[in-house]
């Protein structure tokens, strides 16, 4: 397929640079895992993870020792980091799913490359946001109470309220993550199985590919299946953040009771998502020489779907701002008046620059193609993201109908302790997926490039 | 029965065009017990071979009418039946919220029974199967694309065969010992 590029076009960076075949584009992947050294970067990176994961078991050994009592939260914020990182971590899962199901669904071909690194993230990110509810029902080992099963108890959970929905919408993701990422897998783990030369990882990947042998009728029904599981996690990802958001939305607190909520969540998630992707790919693309498969124009795209995402992010403050004068109700004026002048005035400020102001300077494409400036303005987008949470659950809790029962929050070093634990957590599972399985789509790549196509008679 | 010691031939192709008119010019010969192997889906090449309906969609629908069947009725069943919670007098089937835990539902059976099912149907997970016995057929993950004629066509023979399979101008072609 030969595009004419005319003079006025602007050149576009390719999906693929030139050069490869199927055999080149297979063996520099695999190599990855199955050749390459283990560098001192490699292991001083994950041992320095790998340390933040055991601050991280520590708190929360100490958490199921005393409770949530050692945390910041108290009446009136009862919810605190516990919610504001749960719904981060699972924001930033959203992009993953995005990049692997509707991008795919829209025969967005770039996707290719990234879609394995990015579905990975959401799997990781997942099960950092499902730690946090877990531990803030006081008695985690109890946590499957929130499951309907026949109990001796004669309880069933209510499904009348939005954290039950929360629960299947959440476990559900989680499932169908696990799954649309295996079954992606499954090829690869075959490409890797007929690679390598020791027995006993030939032995692994060969199981983990329950004998794929890439047959006609075989790759059939896996593309019929893999199309169905992209329509199905098109909508599954759009409802659960809407299911998220109305965690808040159904309450009556000024600052959640708002049906703006579902649509300004969904892109919020999306938007701090693709922040994280880059976060990874510009360091993956830099140390694991990958930089022919992801180009120049996935760095673009994703930086011009931040850009998008931000603007519809930036539309819902704008119009939970002019809804809190309309509506004209005092106690939603009072919310707005105190975002601005209250005691976290500075970090409502802080939001707005991080996530408004600062990300327009990807309008310049010499921003969106520069991967330094790419990796700041991502690091920015995730604060800015981290914080517009801690304005919904905290801001709108301390200060809410009665004066008498205003407070402040307090997060204590074992509320910070589990959140940056998360992070080691994340960083740790990231560390090992990209030595351990191909983390890029080899037969997704193979079908890019130009001699994959059949040349009918 | 004896068993046919060879499960069949297979004949080694360079690209993807090569073995899609290869499958067909098999197809047209008049065999049917045929199988073709690529390193990526190429939709021509299940075309070729004569396969048209891979049945995971009907599995899907049936899961997700199953997800969306058991989500409404556990709920309605807790909600009205064992589990009655009075709130100030509203009603007891309160279907509005009951949507979302449906909708859930409905997406999880039907995530589970396109993944087991793509599986089932497949026959997978299956560690062992003849072709691996073809030292080359490692390639198959890698670059290069097959083309078997099952020993249990009708149409089969030994010599007859390969002779077909040369005239379609393949890499190679080897016995599969079954």
């Amino acid at each position: 397929m030969a595009t004419i590029q005319t003079p006025l076009e602007p050149k576009k960076a390719p999906v693929i640079e030139p050069g490869h075949s199927f055999a080149s584009v297979t063996d520099k992947i695999s190599s990855i895992v199955l050749k390459r050294p283990v560098t001192y970067g490699w292991v001083g990176g994950f041992l320095i993870a790998f340390l933040i994961v055991q601050v991280m078991l520590f708190a929360m050994g100490y958490l199921f020792i005393k409770g949530v009592g050692i945390w910041g939260v108290n009446i009136p914020i009862g919810w605190g980091f516990a919610i504001v990182n749960f719904v981060w971590w699972i924001g930033i899962g959203h992009a993953g799913t995005l990049i692997s199901a509707i991008l795919a669904l829209l025969r967005q071909s770039w996707r290719n490359s990234i879609n394995r690194f990015a579905e990975a993230m959401t799997l990781f990110a997942v099960a950092c946001a499902g730690l946090f509810p877990v531990l803030h029902t006081g008695r985690p080992w109890l946590a499957y109470w929130l499951f309907p099963y026949p109990n001796t108890m004669n309880y069933w959970p209510q499904f009348r309220s939005p954290l039950v929905w929360d629960v299947f919408a959440v476990s559900t993701y989680a499932t169908t993550s696990l799954l649309f990422w295996f079954i992606g897998l499954i090829p690869d783990l075959a490409t890797l199985r007929d690679r390598s030369t020791n027995k006993f990882v030939k032995i692994v990947f060969g199981l983990l590919a329950m004998g794929w042998r890439g047959s006609a009728r075989h790759w059939s029904r896996y593309e019929t299946a893999y199309l169905l599981l992209a329509g199905l996690a098109t909508p599954l990802v759009l409802s659960v953040h809407t299911v998220v958001s109305f965690d808040f939305a159904i309450g009556i607190v000024p600052g959640w009771h708002t049906t703006i909520f579902p649509p300004y969540f969904v892109a919020g998630a999306i938007y701090s998502g693709f922040a994280m992707v880059l976060v990874l790919a510009i360091p993956i693309r830099k140390f694991y020489d990958v930089g022919d498969f992801i180009t120049e124009r996935h760095l673009e795209n994703s930086a011009m779907v931040m850009l998008a995402t931000g603007l519809i992010v930036a539309y819902g403050y704008a119009f939970e701002a002019f809804m809190n004068w309309y509506g004209g109700n005092p106690y939603e004026g009072f919310l707005r008046w105190n975002r601005l002048h209250g005691p976290y005035a500075p970090w409502y400020l802080g939001l707005l620059f991080f996530n408004i102001i600062l990300p327009q300077i990807l309008w310049i494409r010499k921003f969106r193609t520069n991967p330094t400036w790419l990796f700041l303005i991502s690091l920015d987008v995730l604060a800015g993201m981290w914080l517009e949470r801690f304005i919904i659950v905290v801001v709108s809790l301390h200060r809410d109908f009665l004066t008498s029962s205003w407070g402040m929050y307090y997060p204590t070093r074992w509320d910070w302790a589990i959140f940056i634990g998360t992070l080691g957590m994340f960083s740790a599972a990231m560390f090992l997926f990209v030595r351990l399985l191909p983390m890029i789509s080899i037969f997704e790549i193979r079908t890019l490039l130009p001699e994959a196509e059949v040349k009918h008679k | 029965m004896k068993r046919d010691p060879i499960y069949g031939l297979l004949a080694e192709f360079d690209t993807p065009t090569a073995i899609v008119q290869a499958a067909e010019r098999t197809h047209e010969a008049g065999y049917r017990k045929i199988d073709a192997y690529s390193p990526f889906p190429i939709e021509e090449l299940a075309e070729a071979i004569g396969f048209h309906r891979n049945g995971v969609a009907p599995v899907v629908l049936v899961g997700g009418i199953l997800g969306c069947l058991t989500g409404y009725a556990m709920q309605w069943w807790i909600s009205t039946v064992s589990y009655p919670v009075n709130v100030g007098g509203r009603p007891l089937h309160s279907w509005p919220a009951f949507v979302i835990v449906t909708f859930e539902l409905t997406i999880l059976f039907s995530v589970l029974a396109a993944t087991f099912g793509m599986l089932a149907l497949n026959g997978l997970p299956m560690p062992y199967h003849p072709v691996f016995n073809v030292p080359r057929f490692e390639f198959v993950t890698k670059d290069k694309f097959f083309l078997i004629v099952f020993s249990s066509d009708p149409k089969y023979d030994a010599v007859k065969t390969r002779a077909f399979l040369e005239s379609l101008g393949p890499h190679s072609i080897s016995e599969v010992p079954s």
